[in-house]
């Protein structure tokens, strides 16, 4: 039944995306970064993705679209998963926000934000929310020196 | 007391005229250091796993109030040991600093676990790597987590420490 629903949701959004394929056990498909909110929007409403789980990204320094966003929800119906990967240039790192869709998406973006620097169009809280005001950076980017400390407390000499 | 800087406490024998334990000398800094290191009344400042050990150690079979350590205050102003029992990161500093400065004198801090005495292996952007960068420490339990016996051994260290050293009765804060 898993994999009648994943060949489902492949054949509909086939023509969004440029591949498609399954890795263990959960379709992945890659956009392009317009085609977010129209493909999720679908995936929402009319395949049943219920569940937002979780967005993140990964840097791949030295390439040239430097980051890929990676978005995964769930199906509570179907009991399958979906990933959406896009990839995003390091001059304008801004992706479409999913606040409009998914409430959960507020703090998961605020987290993204945070440790990579990925802007989301439509989400006008992104403040630190595991980082703190101040923090200047993001430090899981590859060219964040990685024992860079920001104390707030001065030390003792 | 005399010139000597020895107290003199004379103690009523329970039958008038005994002459057993009528008198008892000893130091002033022996006295109250006796006193103050069974009486240590700590403050968990518990951020991390070690809060697993911590209770074991807190729990009956190794009864820590054998020490006199083992009614934990919740409030800084009441307490003179400062357990940071678990990994402290810069964003939490702040708050570890803000209640080492509401504990009164006398105070002392124990590092428990290998991230507060060190930062362990979080040597990164987030954890600050040992807390004596921002707060004195008087005593280091390592470990990952550290066994209770690790615990109770640095609890008799730092008694042994308060009991040999000073208690002046004016600070610099009077």
């Amino acid at each position: 039944m898993a994999a009648g629903i994943l060949d489902r949701v492949a054949e509909a959004l086939a023509p969004d995306a440029t591949s498609a394929g399954v890795a263990h056990g959960i379709l992945v498909l890659t956009l392009p970064p317009e085609a977010l909110l129209p493909v999720v929007r679908r995936l929402k409403s009319e395949l049943g993705f219920d569940l937002f789980l979780d967005v993140t990204a990964v840097d791949w320094m030295p390439q040239a679209p430097r980051f890929e966003v990676v978005w995964h929800f769930y199906s509570t119906q179907h009991h399958v998963r979906v990933r959406l990967k896009t990839r995003v240039p390091e001059a304008d790192p801004v992706v479409d926000s999913l606040l409009p869709l998914y409430g959960a998406a507020s703090f998961m973006e605020r987290e993204c934000h945070d440790m990579y620097g990925i802007g989301f169009r439509g989400n006008a809280d992104l403040r630190p929310v595991l980082l703190y005001e101040g923090f200047v950076g993001h430090p899981l980017r590859k060219d964040y020196p990685k024992e860079q400390e920001q104390p707030l407390v001065p030390y003792r000499s | 007391m005399s010139a000597a800087g020895k107290a003199t406490i004379p103690i009523q024998a329970a039958g008038g005229k005994s002459p057993a334990f009528e008198y008892l000398t000893t130091k002033k800094d022996e006295l109250i250091g006796w006193a103050r290191k069974f009486s240590l009344f700590p403050y968990p400042f518990v951020t991390a796993c070690c809060a697993m050990e911590f209770m074991a150690v807190s729990s009956s079979p190794y009864d820590t109030d054998r020490f006199g350590a083992a009614l934990p205050r919740f409030s800084p102003r009441q307490a003179d040991l400062l357990m940071v029992v678990g990994t402290v990161t810069h964003k939490q500093a702040p708050i570890l600093k803000t209640v080492y400065d509401q504990m009164c004198e006398p105070k002392w801090v124990m590092a428990f676990g290998v991230c507060a005495t060190s930062g362990g292996f979080y040597q990164n952007y987030a954890a600050v790597a040992g807390i004596d960068k921002i707060i004195p420490v008087d005593i280091y339990v390592p470990g990952c987590p550290p066994r209770p016996e690790m615990v109770i051994d640095g609890i008799m260290k730092l008694q042994d420490m308060i009991g040999r050293s000073r208690h002046p009765i004016l600070t610099k804060d009077f």
